[in-house]
């Protein structure tokens, strides 16, 4: 490659006449190749000679010398757009990037016009793109510079990233041009460099998934300039400008129309089958067991109700809030309550079996497993209570309280505290290993595979090799989270108070989309069939796609929802702090 | 019960004497553990790898360069198998090729023995950075010094990090990792950053038409060339039971799927398993050159 020059043209001493001077240095080590490469750049230098167009520079001269050539040009005062994209923080506004493209398309038409033979530009990116101080464009670099590779076997090319499949199979046509106009103003509106990506990737990152500010007219005209197929493009740089101007008139009109274009029911297109009003919040999630849902409220009970019709069965007074989430096991309702006891309670009676105290408040839903029941408590420990006994077998001290809901896997159990703490303990309550996080982990961890999940406070969502304790990876999310992640076919998902739900590939820790509420989501998602349910504090529950993010449908309740949903057998249970629980059609 | 014994009997036997019925009486736990067989499981787990390169039949010098690493740690506590597994294939004339592909793998591997280094002294020291974290700083730093080596030139990349029973890749270009499992399984883990490999996976040409394309070799993604490297990092159970097989394209690209399967599967060791393979390529004409590394997870 060579250099571009500003330089002075001293035909003219009086005045200071600038001009733009192209280097080209030949490599090509045979001397006849050399010789083609130079006649053929003076033959499209002849053809730039002629061609007169406000986006095209003026060439002046071009001359040869030992084995570099050069191109005397108009010098153009501005940058190029590679350098506007970079430089400039936060997206380009969509009328500047539109009237680039519209100009860009009346010079592409030109060039594809030209007789007696059409001109394809061949190499359309931001680069040689230059935009001068009026805001014009004006295209740079004819292709006549560009070096000559030798094809040796193991050549690399950074792959330009702009350019159509076809021209890599050297089938060029105008339509290569449209292809890579469509890559530019991707690249432009997106900030998203293709030679970054995959080539021919465009479809995996949709503008308005990056920038949601486009206009979805905006979108589809360069959605179809990057179609794989050039039949499936626009005709031709006329078409594509007209479809251009067509999509600025429209949203230079109208104000923005936001949103997707398919139905989405709203709360009130939604009605429960049937609710239950406690007394106080309902800030933990219910558990199925026999025909009848349980679930705890901050009014100090657990109840028991009817699966289809939601009639109460029974309800057990404790001596404090009930947030955790119960467990069954062999007729008995295990759960934990701020009277700092585990209780344990008939299923079908409500009457209380047994109960175990702990010196601080029991927030940690408990896990059955092995004969035992493990949960945490404020006071620090994690118990193992033998479930014939109802003695512990062991209570494994920690600094901090611990919230978070054990998850036993092979033998071992995970569990997190307040103060950042991660702890893997195996049955005999010795510690296998730990890890610090740098705030509170008080959500449920999440093991599969080998692999242990989990969020905290400070953000991140981790993880661990199961075994030895190690991070694997660690995604960052905007803010703390106390959401227990859901991993399902690879994907992990888990909510932030930075307001998203996260869907992240377990393998690569990258993030496969993320959904906006309009608050925090502390609720722990679900997924049930193909769709994932998650609580926000903006009252709603929502229902999304679980692959894709789109929503489905949302249904507001009158508070925050700080729980996770119940799904089964089609239908979505859900506690709100408006203290009602709430079961619908999933 | 007496008398359904008596009908085998030729003759009837006496009641052994002070017996009248006899009763049976469970057996206590250790009398059953020491009849039932036991799944044996030795400690400790262990990474065993063979390896083997050659020049190959139509090159004139090696651009390929490989690396094997592995700790076992038989002990009370943190006993888990640790190892580094590298494969780079150099391009770029002037013999360029070969110190990209050097450079690469003695930088990577340079790195992660300097961070691990503390941790094997004293097993506390545990390393906070997660790993695949450590995997693109090494590839980044494996970059830095490809451009200053030996600038112009590049190199494929693609390095297995396995700690327990978990391996994390990094790689670019179009160098392998393969799972091999039983049953005739062979799958690759990693993504070539080919060009036609692109084509092939947009439906715009067949696998056989990509075997045999003029650009074949062309990558859009190489360790030393463009200021930015997004290399693919992801993390997978190591297979089990089952072999990681790292390889150059002098190797994948010569002979078949089946044939790497067949050749691992009957071979007696690992180190005998990457010499056949290497001949086989060989005997197919060797056109590039050849590198393969052979791992295995033994618990």
């Amino acid at each position: 490659m060579g250099s571009v020059y500003r330089a002075r043209d001293l035909h003219f001493p009086n005045v200071v006449k600038l001009v733009a001077v192209k280097e080209m240095i030949n490599r090509a080590p045979d001397p006849l190749v050399r010789k083609t490469i130079v006649q053929n750049f003076e033959r499209e230098a002849n053809i730039l000679a002629t061609l007169n167009h406000p986006s095209i520079p003026r060439i002046y001269d071009y001359f040869s010398e030992s084995n570099r050539s050069y191109l005397v040009l108009e010098f153009i005062n501005g940058k190029d757009l590679e350098a506007i994209i970079s430089e400039t923080p936060g997206f380009l506004s969509e009328e500047l990037v539109l009237s680039w493209a519209i100009e860009l398309c009346d010079v592409l038409h030109f060039l594809h016009t030209h007789k007696p033979d059409p001109i394809i530009f061949r190499d359309m990116k931001p680069s040689n793109v230059m935009v001068n101080l009026s805001q014009h464009v004006i295209l740079v670099d004819f292709g006549i510079a560009k070096p000559f590779f030798a094809g040796q076997k193991g050549t690399m090319i950074g792959t330009e990233g702009y350019s159509p499949p076809e021209q890599y199979r050297g089938e060029a046509t105008p339509l290569a041009d449209i292809y890579a106009l469509g890559a530019t103003m991707h690249h432009a509106l997106t900030k998203r460099d293709p030679r970054l990506e995959p080539p021919f990737s465009f479809g995996e990152r949709p503008v308005r998934k990056i920038n949601p500010s486009i206009s979805d007219e905006l979108e589809a005209v360069i959605n179809t300039a990057l179609q794989y197929n050039p039949e499936d493009r626009f005709p031709s740089a006329e078409a594509m400008k007209e479809a251009l101007v067509a999509a600025g008139r429209k949203t230079g009109i109208l104000d923005r129309i936001g949103g997707a274009t398919t139905a989405v029911q709203t709360a009130s297109g939604i009605k429960p089958l049937w609710t239950f009003q406690c007394e106080d919040e309902v800030r933990g999630t219910p558990i199925l067991y026999e025909g009848a849902i349980y679930i705890g409220s901050y009014d100090h009970n657990v109840y028991s109700l009817n699966v289809a019709d939601g009639k109460l069965n029974w309800k057990y007074a404790t001596e404090g809030g009930v947030v955790t989430r119960p467990a069954a096991f062999e007729g008995d309702i295990y759960f934990g309550s701020e009277d700092q006891n585990l209780h344990v309670v008939s299923a079908r009676t409500g009457k209380v079996v047994w109960t175990y105290y702990t010196e601080g408040r029991v927030r940690s839903s408990p896990r059955i497993a092995e004969g035992h029941v493990f949960f945490g408590s404020d006071d620090q420990k994690l118990y193992a209570i033998n479930l014939m006994s109802q003695r512990p077998s062991w209570r494994f001290e920690t600094a901090a309280p611990v919230r978070s809901t054990p998850f036993i896997a092979n033998e071992t159990v995970f569990a997190g505290t307040e103060n950042g703490d991660f702890y893997c303990v195996d049955f005999r309550g010795e510690m296998k290993w730990h890890f610090k996080a740098k705030m509170a982990v008080t959500s449920s961890p999440w093991v599969a595979d080998g692999v242990v999940y989990f969020v905290s406070l400070d953000s991140s969502l981790y993880a661990l090799d199961a075994k030895s304790g190690f991070v694997i990876w660690r995604f960052r999310m905007g803010k703390g989270s106390i959401s227990s992640p859901y991993l399902t076919e690879g994907l992990i998902f888990t909510g932030s108070a930075d307001g998203c739900i996260y869907a992240v590939d377990a393998r690569t820790a990258k993030e496969s989309w993320r959904y906006k509420t309009e608050h925090q989501v502390s609720s722990s998602p679900v997924i049930y069939k193909d769709s994932l349910y998650c609580g926000s504090a903006d009252g709603n529950l929502y229902c999304l796609e679980y692959r894709t993010g789109r929503l489905r449908w949302k249904f507001a309740t009158k508070g925050p929802i700080t729980g996770a949903p119940l799904v089964y057998d089609d239908i979505v249970y859900i506690g709100s702090t408006d203290h009602i629980l709430y079961a619908l059609l999933a | 019960m007496k008398s359904f014994f008596d009908r085998f009997r030729s003759k009837k036997t006496q009641p052994l004497a002070g017996q009248g019925n006899i009763s049976t009486v469970p057996l206590s736990d250790q009398q059953i553990q020491a009849v039932v067989t036991q799944d044996l499981h030795f400690e400790p787990s262990q990474l065993i790898s063979g390896s083997s390169q050659s020049i190959g039949r139509q090159r004139d010098h090696n651009e390929d360069c490989l690396f094997t690493f592995s700790v076992s740690m038989g002990g009370e506590k943190h006993n888990y198998p640790l190892g580094l597994f590298i494969v780079a294939d150099g391009m770029g004339g002037h013999q360029f090729g070969e110190v990209a592909s050097n450079t690469a793998v003695r930088t990577m591997a340079g790195y992660f023995l300097k961070r691990f280094h503390p941790y094997i002294a004293n097993p506390s020291e545990t390393i906070d950075e997660p790993l695949q974290d450590l995997m693109r700083t090494a590839i980044n730093d494996a970059q830095k010094a490809v451009m200053q080596a030996a600038p112009g030139s590049g190199t494929t990349l693609t390095a297995a990090l396995v700690l327990g029973q978990q391996m994390t890749i990094g790689h670019v270009g179009d160098s392998r990792a393969y799972a091999i499992r039983s049953g005739g399984r062979i799958d690759a883990l990693t993504r070539d950053h080919s060009l036609v490999k692109r084509l092939e996976e947009l439906g715009q040409i067949s696998s056989e038409e990509a075997a045999a394309h003029p650009q074949r070799n062309v990558l859009y993604r190489a360790l030393g060339q463009g200021e930015v490297l997004e290399p693919d990092i992801f993390t997978s159970p190591f297979p089990q039971p089952g072999y990681l097989l790292l390889c150059s394209d002098g190797l994948w690209s010569v002979i078949s799927n089946d044939t790497i399967y067949s050749i691992v599967h009957d071979a007696t060791s690992l180190q005998g398993a990457c010499q056949a393979l290497i001949t086989a390529a060989n005997d197919a004409g060797g056109p590039d050159n050849i590198t393969a590394v052979l791992v295995q997870l033994i618990n």
